[in-house]
């Protein structure tokens, strides 16, 4: 499957990246190589088998309905770029 | 003799002793840090007022006989990927370098409750992704065996800050062969446990089903050492296991008699480095001189195991790192005050290529219509993987293989072409996607006087055995008293 | 051309735990802003999940009430998105291999009962909130609070089984209903604790295929729900009537305009890349487990209502009424249980009971007449003790002052008269004082009955026992 410079723009769209052209001409060769790399996974018929995403013992953990306390408002937000009336600060929302 | 040069054991055997206190070893190794730090750039945060203050809390426990553990008074230095609280945790990325946690990790209040004094924080390659700590936003780190060359990655610092003598140990994480590689390439031991073995919450995440943490040592037996800390259910993490803890260093001194050792062909390749195959040969032999059986066996699929490591922990890393968005915590980069754009601007000024590099193909190869052909097929591909090794340990009780085609590379060496560059963790990523333990600890050195790391795998949760196997060799040998000389 | 509209319902409803779904950050509404957050649901670097096992059992019961097939097996994926309410960058949820299937639920509208089929019940965690910016310098602002970010959620997802407003307004007041009457949600629409996006769209009469749908947001009560729903099918037919086509979208519902307007900007690129979320092992539950949260199971509304129709023998209308909570159900069978009268007691629960109700918080937990106190009450009249109009008067001040009935009869000197011999004397007096009537009413003019009875009561200042003085009134007029 070729990757072409228009999926590269999606893609850098899905995860919220401005890339400049140079950027794009160059991800769009690296990532070609890369995918023409793992195309080899295609030589396995993987028919019928299971996918592995969990290495460890299959068992579900719980914790019980018990409140602890959260973090002071000063901690939550300490680390913000902007903040104001106790919330995080965006840029507006358009809807 | 510089004290900055003994292991845990050591150190503690004299701390325990009174020959030293915790505040006295303390001031030696920022001594010592501040005379090499300038040729090896490991840390990127030194923590000397913290590191005194918990140095006099570990000389009152050892004044008080009470609650002393092996690690109490010793100097150690962390990864920059694990939250510590009140300290600055940057994942050695521009998006997180001002960021400081309101918590610790899991592994570092272990540690802190264990007596370890904390040094600082290491450098590493940007979010952990990278064999040569080159990524890292805010500069390299050098080898101490040749400053010309990468310390490996992507824990190039807490490899190196141990090599050179900076630290008693360090923690640092493996996805891929993160741990184990740069344990190689700076001649020390590196051990990555079972992933769920040691908890990750609070450690920054990079691949959540591949990652995990592990200690960089001196030797073997600081090395269980530290596992000892480090290991054990955490309630805050759902995927750590809930299986008892033996005492790591019971393992050690029992000998390989009889022990199964299995020699996989695929790992023994065409065109290796010859330093390294004769270095990892030899390796063997000595293994077999001390009793233990070699088992030649097959791991069929280790040739797809970087192509689906490449999909599984990209996918996996392009929504870990959806988080940094300007929003919460890190850099924002806001000029024109659409949120599009901030989210844009923050996260491209944010990271680096690589880390960019790495989003791009993960959020590819999970967009739709490609999930099957790319997530599915890797997962179902790391089936097959994981099979390999559970016939392989029908056979066998550990595998030993080398932990990397060739020592510490040149700065700059694979820098140009990503691929190359993964290529170099194709012995070590398949324990990460089968989750088993593995160790690199040193058997040799290249004809350049390069550390050259043997890497034995175990069964799921069998680090003793994995221990207890690496301890008789290194028993055996002299590579492991080898210092660099800066 | 004439249309049918297929409605098909997403249901978000938070459940009732005191913590979130992955963290032990309080639930609670309305507190200030980001106090209720901590590293998990902040969604900082490192921090992971872990699953609230009361959540999990809440889903689980609402599975079963909605005749789903739990899945031994059910996976948490991440839905991948950004957003600045969305701290990870993701939502976790659950996939392609959700809680529980296959179920449904039975709706009555226009006397007819309908079977709607519910596609699944899935759980997911709730995003924060966002604030916009109302004064002219936070013009350009959104003001973001986590508190809500990892409230447990349910999502129910109905099959596209509805045809009318009328028909999704009963599906989403019967959903609701069992999720009150299970103690697992609020309800509350206004607040947000239970929330429905309609999937909307119409075909011709008679035509199998499916039209293309709009799915529709922002409905914050069942008035609006229906009001959406009938803008939206109306607006898509004139479209399709127009020579237009209808397009897959969102549309928000603007309650004051009563109309669904599309919302363009959520519309790009709807790529969640879902996968498996490593941070959670696949949630596994037990048959023991399912089994003691179904033997845990109360009765639902709509099984109530047919026992206490049967049962009761009181009209159907009554039996919705009295089972439109759980709590009021059983005031009323506790009622009944007390007095032997189903049918008085309906009476009184649905009229002077909720009546009184009403004018405080309406419910039922806060009455201060227990039900034995209304039984004795109800007693008293049957035994002949009040009048049914005197004892109206006596529940007032039970409800105002949380007596017993007895009490309140004796103090107040409210109890009846019935002795015969009393009342003939009374009534002989009246007879006397009144002999113009006595003539005419034995002249044939018997209507006057009701003058001697009134003088009666008067004379008794009302404590007269009606059927006494009626019969004691026909002899002595005779």
């Amino acid at each position: 499957m070729p990757i072409t410079k228009k999926d590269v723009l999606h893609v850098a769209d899905l995860a919220r990246l401005a890339l400049t052209d140079t950027e794009i001409d160059l991800y769009t060769g690296q990532l070609q190589r890369i995918l023409s790399y793992v195309e080899k996974l295609s030589e396995l018929d993987t028919k019928g088998i299971e996918p592995t995403t969990y290495t460890v013992p299959l068992m579900t953990v719980f914790r019980e309905d018990e409140t602890r306390p959260s973090l002071p408002r000063e901690e939550a937000l300490g680390n913000a770029p902007e903040e104001e009336k106790g919330c995080f600060k965006v840029p507006k929302i358009i809807e | 003799m510089d004290i900055t040069s003994l292991t845990i054991h050591e150190l503690s055997e004299r701390l325990k002793k009174k020959e030293l206190s915790s505040v006295g070893l303390t001031k030696e190794f920022l001594a010592r840090m501040e005379s090499v730090e300038p040729k090896i750039h490991s840390f990127i945060t030194v923590t000397a007022n913290d590191a005194l203050e918990a140095a006099r809390h570990a000389d009152k426990r050892l004044a008080g006989g009470k609650d002393i553990t092996p690690l109490t008074g010793v100097p150690i230095s962390v990864k920059d990927i694990f939250c510590t609280k009140g300290v600055k945790t940057t994942c050695a990325s521009k998006i997180l370098a001002d960021f400081v946690p309101p918590y610790d990790s899991t592994v570092v209040r272990r540690l802190k409750d264990a007596g370890a004094v904390i040094l600082g924080k290491v450098n590493m390659d940007e979010f952990a992704m990278g064999s040569s700590t080159e990524n890292s936003a805010l500069f390299k780190t050098l080898n101490p065996w040749d400053t010309s060359r990468v310390p490996g990655g992507s824990s190039g610092g807490s490899a190196a800050s141990v090599a050179a003598g900076e630290c008693a140990a360090s923690v640092g994480t493996d996805t891929g062969g993160s741990i184990r590689q740069p344990a190689s390439c700076c001649g020390v031991v590196g051990l990555k446990p079972t992933y769920g073995r040691v908890s990750r919450y609070g450690m920054i995440a990079f691949a959540s089903s591949l990652d995990q943490g592990g200690p960089f040592t001196k030797d073997v037996r600081d090395s269980a050492i530290m596992l000892n800390a480090m290991a054990g259910h955490d309630p805050r993490d759902s995927t750590s296991i809930d299986a008892p803890v033996p005492d790591y260093a019971s393992f050690l001194g029992k000998g390989v008699k009889g022990l199964k050792v299995g020699i996989p062909k695929e790992y023994f390749i065409e065109g290796m480095d010859k330093d390294v195959e004769a270095a990892v040969r030899g390796a063997l032999e000595v293994l077999k001189k001390e009793g233990a059986e070699l088992v030649p066996i097959t791991l069929p699929h280790t040739e797809y195991a970087v192509a689906v490591y490449y999909l599984v922990a990209t996918a996996e890393a392009s929504s870990n790192l959806a988080r940094y968005d300007g929003v919460k915590y890190g850099l924002r980069v806001n000029e024109t005050g659409s949120l599009m754009d901030m989210y844009k601007r923050t996260r491209d000024a944010g990271f680096g290529g690589e880390v960019k590099r790495r989003i791009m193909l993960g959020t590819y190869s999970l967009s739709a219509g490609y999930y099957d052909a790319y997530y599915k097929k890797a997962s179902q591909v790391r089936t097959l993987i994981k099979n390999d090794f559970d016939s392989a340990f029908r056979k066998c009780d550990v595998i030993a293989t080398p932990t990397a085609p060739t020592a510490a590379f040149k700065l700059g060496e694979k820098v140009a072409d990503p691929l190359t560059m993964y290529l170099s963790d194709i012995f070590t990523i398949s324990c990460n996607l089968a989750g088993i333990p593995g160790i690199s600890i040193p058997c040799g050195f290249t004809k350049d006087g390069l550390p050259i790391g043997l890497q034995l795998l175990g069964k799921d949760l069998d680090e003793g055995t994995v221990l207890k196997a690496a301890y008789s060799y290194e028993q055996a040998t002299d590579w492991h008293k080898q210092r660099p000389r800066l | 051309m004439k249309y049918e509209a297929v409605i098909g319902l997403e249901v978000h409803a938070q459940l009732l735990t005191g913590s979130k779904l992955f963290c032990g950050c309080s639930t609670k509404f309305g507190s200030e802003p980001n106090t209720q957050v901590c590293p998990v649901c902040l969604g900082m670097p490192g921090v992971l999940p872990v699953l609230n096992r009361k959540a999990v059992e809440f889903a689980v019961k609402m599975a079963l009430a909605v005749g789903c097939r739990i899945n031994p097996r059910s996976v948490f994926a991440r839905k991948n998105y950004f957003y600045p309410d969305l701290p990870k960058g993701y939502q976790i949820s659950q996939y392609s291999e959700p809680l529980a299937e296959h179920g449904h639920l039975d709706i009555d509208v226009d006397n007819t009962t309908k079977k709607i089929g519910i596609t699944r019940v899935h759980m997911e965690e709730d995003a924060g909130k966002l604030l916009h910016g109302e004064g002219p310098e936070d013009a350009n602002y959104s003001f973001v609070d986590l508190n809500r970010t990892g409230v447990p959620l349910i999502e129910i997802v109905s099959e596209p089984d509805m045809r009318t407003s009328d028909e999704a307004q009963a599906y989403l007041k019967a959903l609701r209903d069992i999720l009150v009457y299970l103690e697992i949600c609020s309800g509350n629409m206004e607040e947000g604790s239970f929330r429905c996006d309609a999937n909307v769209s119409i075909r011709p009469i008679g035509a199998e295929k499916l039209g293309t749908k709009a799915e529709l947001k922002n409905m914050n009560s069942f008035k609006f729900v229906k009001e959406a729903i009938d803008y939206e099918i109306q607006r898509q037919i004139d479209v399709v009537d127009g020579g237009g086509k209808v397009v897959q979208e969102t549309r928000l519902f603007d309650s004051a305009r009563g109309v669904t307007a599309s919302m363009r900007s959520k519309e790009e690129a709807h790529d969640y890349r879902y996968f498996p979320e490593p941070d959670l092992l696949p949630l596994i539950v037990e048959d023991r487990l399912v089994d003691k949260l179904r033997n845990e199971m109360p009765e639902l509304p709509r099984a109530k209502r047919e026992r206490f129709a049967g049962e009761y023998g009181i009209p159907e209308y009554d039996a919705g009424v009295l089972t439109a909570s759980r709590a009021l159900a059983d005031y009323y069978e506790a009622t009944v249980k007390a007095t032997g009268e189903p049918k008085v007691s309906s009476n009184w629960v649905m009229g002077e009971v909720l009546r009184l109700l009403k004018e405080g918080s309406g419910d039922v937990k806060d009455c201060p007449v227990s039900p034995q106190s209304l039984a004795g009450l109800i007693k008293a009249v049957k035994d002949g003790v009040v009048s049914g109009k005197t004892a109206k008067e006596v529940f007032e001040e039970m409800y105002r002052t949380s007596q017993p009935a007895e009490e309140i009869i004796k103090a107040k000197g409210l109890v009846q008269i019935s002795n015969e011999d009393e009342l003939a004397r009374i009534i002989d007096d009246i007879i006397k004082a009144n002999p113009d009537n006595l003539e005419r009413y034995r002249a044939g003019k018997t209507q006057l009955l009701g003058f001697f009875v009134g003088e009666a009561m008067k004379a008794t200042k009302g404590k007269a026992n009606p059927q006494v003085i009626n019969k004691l009134l026909k002899e002595k007029l005779g």
